[in-house]
């Protein structure tokens, strides 16, 4: 009998994506603007550094909340005991509030149909486990983020089933695509439970516009199944025109609070990329359903979020002032970035998705790079940027894009000599690149080469290597015990 | 429409029981939430005595948290180290932290065994711990075996979105609830006739709902057991350090270190931990899930991305538990201070005439009424039990919802009250128990002397409640006399009813 679960022993964790592997080499020989100036610099990691003093100054000037108290009464013991999965009122009541002002209060949330989890990761998984099973599927316009394929597929059994979208329109669903998709899924003998779109889009870092949310719309009613609307980059919208539209205010601008639509459309939210607060596990599901809320509250129970963190936030999002000035404050930050790194690609001659306004990246077009439009090129290509140039990007194939020749490049994760950095090696890269002939193999001269005259590792290669690097941190752990009993220790 | 008229467009784990919160566990919950008592504000309301909460050394955390302001990200001292936590969601979880909590559970267990922090997997508390681990050994469908009574959310927290089964593993007073060799091979065997594919055994030690203990002799024979049939063994260890009197607690990591890898298979060995009870911090939701088992721990970590423990949290427990002498002095007091809340809670219920099953461990004690029972069957526990809870206004837990096979069992909590909600609970229970050996007493001389009577005197029906309502209020003693009279208002009211 074999020892372990199938989920265990498979890979739909997804792990073995480049997405993931990329992180691996950037944690192997990561970039020290002083230490290791050589090392790969994270373009990988969607985070938002940006705006960290803004937090950091709220909390010097509200130390009540440090110090567990309230009205300089201590609350500690009411925190460390409470484990209602209801989560804090102030909590809830504060982070609708938030979520409304993102919106420019064109909509409010009602904090009773909010569902605290941990991370946007587990609201993911827990409304997958709400509203589909083993032999069902959702519908994901393609590019997607990587993660959803652990998140909404590997323990709930449910399947993904891609809506191809291309360069060809900004990559914007179109009704073909979504009808393409659902037949797929037929074919496949998949029951259809819904789709979820990224709105603001990971990876492509746009908002999606009112024709697709109306297409969208008139799709799941046609169909009768659920949108999941993850809005999780809601607050990193930069630039306005066009502005964020959130389904939610589309479907009450159309009257459809009213109709049984209404029931099946759900939000996903986190704090982890608008306040930049991933490490505190802050996620979040709206439902206009009875049912998905009361299912979805109970599910809560394996990942809420911790009480300390609910009452950090709920004193920081109910003050008015700072969350006024922080979205603000935040957007144009990361304006700023984005153009920076938009400026940068100028110069190396690569051009990007326009349409970019929202999220901490940038959809970068590489194709010209490519020897050949086919997908192991955009992988050599990849592991060129990684190892030669030093840069941990994205490829699009890790993303599911039929298009290959696209990476995600992250801009609000470093400081700016950092950015500057990257953009100056993708530049040299880029000339040197160009300068060579035709379609010959590029000569590894860059000052940040592994100096390995061997062909590049692939993804066999690098998982030996950090299973050999497991080893020697065994093997030293067990001569230091070893040394340890010859001094008599 | 809402979803609710069309079922279908939601999965089956979403409309389905078994998430178990239908169950009379949590019914008594909802009846505390409705009217709480409260000593000045609500007198006769509910005392809570169903939640198994550790409330008993907060001043010590308080204190410890003041002194140490560095510890939080908030605080001038420590915010410096807010972006760094901040950003951090490595699911490894933070170094310091799996190095505190791996020196924490080995102080529990007096030094006797190490913990290697590279083995610590995070999880959303030990509710998210018991699913991960699920998930990790079992398939839908598969069965694991647990030994009843045993904790009711494990329905929900090994079953509900994992598909697996639970089979318990009866035990009962005859023997003091201990699990036998016999039983769970009967167990086993009935299980694998029934066609169920076993992937494991599941122990609670310190038990809850028991409080007891699984000796050294106990826990060696169940690692052959496991080892036998080649199947996991997951011990919940979450009471770890709520034992306050000897015995002292024996951990199966003692276990296997001691029978050596020739007999025991490590890759079958996994422990689930908890600061939830030993610490009373429920709230941070910190559970781990310790495997030997290198595939285990690596699948394990990647599941845990579902109930990381958030960084601030991970940030101020590192430094606590690392506080060598902090520790030292909490496990020492926290110990000594259950020791000292059950001596009472036992006197008082001595006094009540109540006795309760030998316990060493755990924020709880296993009563017995099995002798208020009107019949020894399950219908008449419940019925009890709203008593209980309506009339005595005491949230207690049944035995059934515990799976315990014996009904008249009740877990009743001591450790999540003040000192004085403590004394009004045992004065309720006083006063119960008398009143009830009062009724029982009175049945007894009814039915000797053949005495009949106008209407039903069926104890727990309707017109019992309204009748020893009223006997509340007017202590009006029930001789049968007065019960002949009709002109008395609570005959007036049976027959009302």
């Amino acid at each position: 009998m074999k020892l372990l679960s199938r989920k265990a022993m498979c890979n739909t964790h997804g792990q073995d994506s480049s997405y993931f592997l990329g992180w691996q080499e950037y944690e192997n020989n990561p970039f020290d603007e002083v230490q290791n100036r050589n090392g790969i610099i994270q373009m990988g990691l969607a985070e938002n550094q940006l705006s960290f003093d803004l937090l950091e100054s709220w909390l010097a000037n509200n130390p009540d909340v440090a110090g567990f108290k309230r009205d300089g009464n201590s609350i500690f013991r009411e925190l460390a005991l409470f484990q209602d999965y209801h989560g804090l009122p102030s909590f809830k009541k504060a982070l609708v509030e938030f979520m409304a002002e993102i919106r420019g209060n064109r909509v409010t949330f009602d904090p009773s149909r909010i569902v605290l989890t941990a991370g946007a990761t587990s609201a993911n998984e827990t409304l997958m486990f709400c509203l589909a099973e083993a032999g069902e599927a959702f519908l994901l316009p393609t590019p997607y983020y990587p993660g959803f394929d652990r998140d909404l597929k590997w323990r709930t059994g449910a399947e993904i089933v891609p809506i191809h979208c291309t360069s060809s329109n900004g990559f914007q669903i179109t009704a073909s695509a979504l009808e393409e998709a659902y037949q797929e899924a037929e074919k496949r003998n998949l029951r259809v439970k819904g789709v979820l779109v990224t709105n603001p889009s990971n990876p492509l870092g746009t908002t999606m516009t009112r024709n697709e949310l109306n297409l969208l719309i008139k799709f799941i009613t046609a169909k009768n199944i659920h949108l999941i609307s993850d809005e999780i980059y809601s607050g990193t919208v930069f630039k306005h025109s066009p502005r964020f539209v959130s389904v939610m205010e589309v479907l009450k601008d159309r009257d459809y609070d009213k109709t049984e639509v209404w029931n099946r459309v759900h939000i996903v939210y986190s704090l982890s990329k608008d306040l930049g607060l991933p490490g505190f596990r802050v996620g979040a599901i709206y439902s206009n359903d009875d049912m998905v809320v009361a299912a979805a509250t109970k599910m809560s129970s394996f990942g809420l979020v911790s009480s300390q963190t609910q009452y950090l936030l709920s004193a920081l999002l109910s003050d008015k002032k700072f969350t006024k000035n922080y979205i603000s404050e935040n957007q144009k930050r990361l304006g700023k970035r984005q153009r920076m790194l938009v400026m940068g690609l100028q110069k190396a001659g690569i051009s990007w998705l326009e349409s970019n306004n929202a999220g901490l990246f940038c959809w970068v077009d590489m194709r010209h790079l490519l020897h050949s439009n086919t997908f192991e090129e955009e992988m050599e290509l990849w592991k060129k940027i990684v190892y030669d140039v030093g840069l941990n990007i994205s490829p699009g194939s890790s993303c599911h894009c039929s298009e290959p020749g696209w990476f995600r490049v992250c801009f609000a994760n470093m400081s700016e000599a950092t950015l500057n950095l990257a953009m100056q090696r993708l530049t040299d890269f880029v000339a040197e690149y160009s300068t060579a002939n035709g379609h010959k193999r590029l000569h590894h001269s860059s000052k940040n080469s592994k100096k390995t005259s061997l062909t590049l590792p692939d993804k066999w290669l690098i998982r030996r290597l950090n299973w050999i690097r497991k080893i020697q941190k065994w093997l030293s752990r067990h001569l230091n015990w070893i040394e340890k009993i010859q001094n008599g220790c | 429409m809402e979803l609710s008229k069309n079922p279908q467009l939601l999965s089956n784990i979403a409309t389905n029981e078994r998430h178990g919160e239908n169950s009379p566990y949590f019914d008594g919950w909802k009846a505390y939430e409705e009217n709480p008592y409260h000593p000045i504000k609500n007198k006769d309301g509910v005392i809570q005595m169903g939640l198994s909460e550790n409330q008993i050394c907060f001043d010590l955390i308080e204190e410890w948290i003041k002194k140490n302001p560095k510890a939080s990200i908030c605080t001038s001292e420590g915010v410096d180290e807010f972006k760094n936590i901040a950003i951090f969601q490595d699911y490894h979880g933070l170094p310091e932290f799996r190095q505190a909590l791996a020196s924490f559970m080995g102080r529990v267990r007096g030094g006797r065994v190490r913990f290697d922090p590279d083995r610590i997997v995070m999880s959303g508390g030990a509710t998210g711990a018991n699913e991960l681990i699920m998930f990790c050994l079992a398939d839908p469908g598969d069965a694991f075996l647990v030994p009843s009574p045993y904790y009711p959310a494990f329905d929900r927290d090994m079953g509900w979105r994992t598909g697996v089964q639970i089979l318990p593993v009866d035990c009962d007073s005859s023997n003091g609830f201990l699990i036998t060799k016999a039983a769970l091979e009967a167990a086993y065997e009935k299980a694998i006739e029934d066609n169920n594919k076993i992937k494991g055994l599941l122990l609670a030690n310190p038990s809850n709902p028991l409080g007891t203990l699984l000796d050294r002799e106990t826990l060696t024979s169940l690692v052959s057991f496991v080892n036998e049939k080649n199947i996991h063994l997951v011990c919940d260890e979450i009471y770890s350090a709520t034992v306050f009197k000897s015995p002292s607690f024996t951990s199966i990591s003692e276990i296997i270190e001691e029978m050596g890898s020739e007999i025991c298979n490590r890759d079958l060995i996994h422990i689930v931990y908890s600061l939830s009870k030993d610490m009373g911090l429920p709230g941070f939701r910190v559970g781990i899930v310790y495997s030997y088992n290198d595939a285990v721990v690596s699948c394990g970590r990647k599941m845990s991305s579902f109930g990381l423990v958030s960084s601030q949290t991970q940030h101020l427990l590192a430094s606590m538990l690392l506080d060598e002498e902090f520790v030292g002095n909490f496990l020492e007091e926290s110990s000594r201070r259950l020791a000292k809340r059950h001596e009472m809670f036992m006197k008082g219920l001595e006094q009540a005439g109540i006795t309760c099953l030998k316990s060493n461990a755990g924020l709880f004690v296993w009563m017995d009424l099995r002798w208020l029972l009107k019949e020894q069957t399950e219908e008449a526990e419940i019925v009890l039990w709203r008593v209980i809870i309506n009339e005595v206004k005491l949230n207690v837990s049944p035995g059934s919802s515990f799976h315990c096979t014996e009904p008249g069992w009740f877990r009743v909590c001591f450790a999540n009250m003040d000192y004085h909600t403590v004394e009004v609970a045992l004065k309720r229970l006083h006063a119960f128990a008398r009143q009830e050996k009062l009724a029982i007493s009175s049945t007894r001389y009814l039915r000797n002397h053949k005495l009949q009577l106008s209407f039903s005197f069926e104890r727990y029906d309707k017109s019992c409640v309204h009748v020893r309502t009223l006997f509340h209020r007017t202590r009006c003693p029930l001789t049968p006399q007065y019960f002949l009279d009709i002109s008395v208002p609570m005959v007036r009211a049976a027959s009302r009813t």
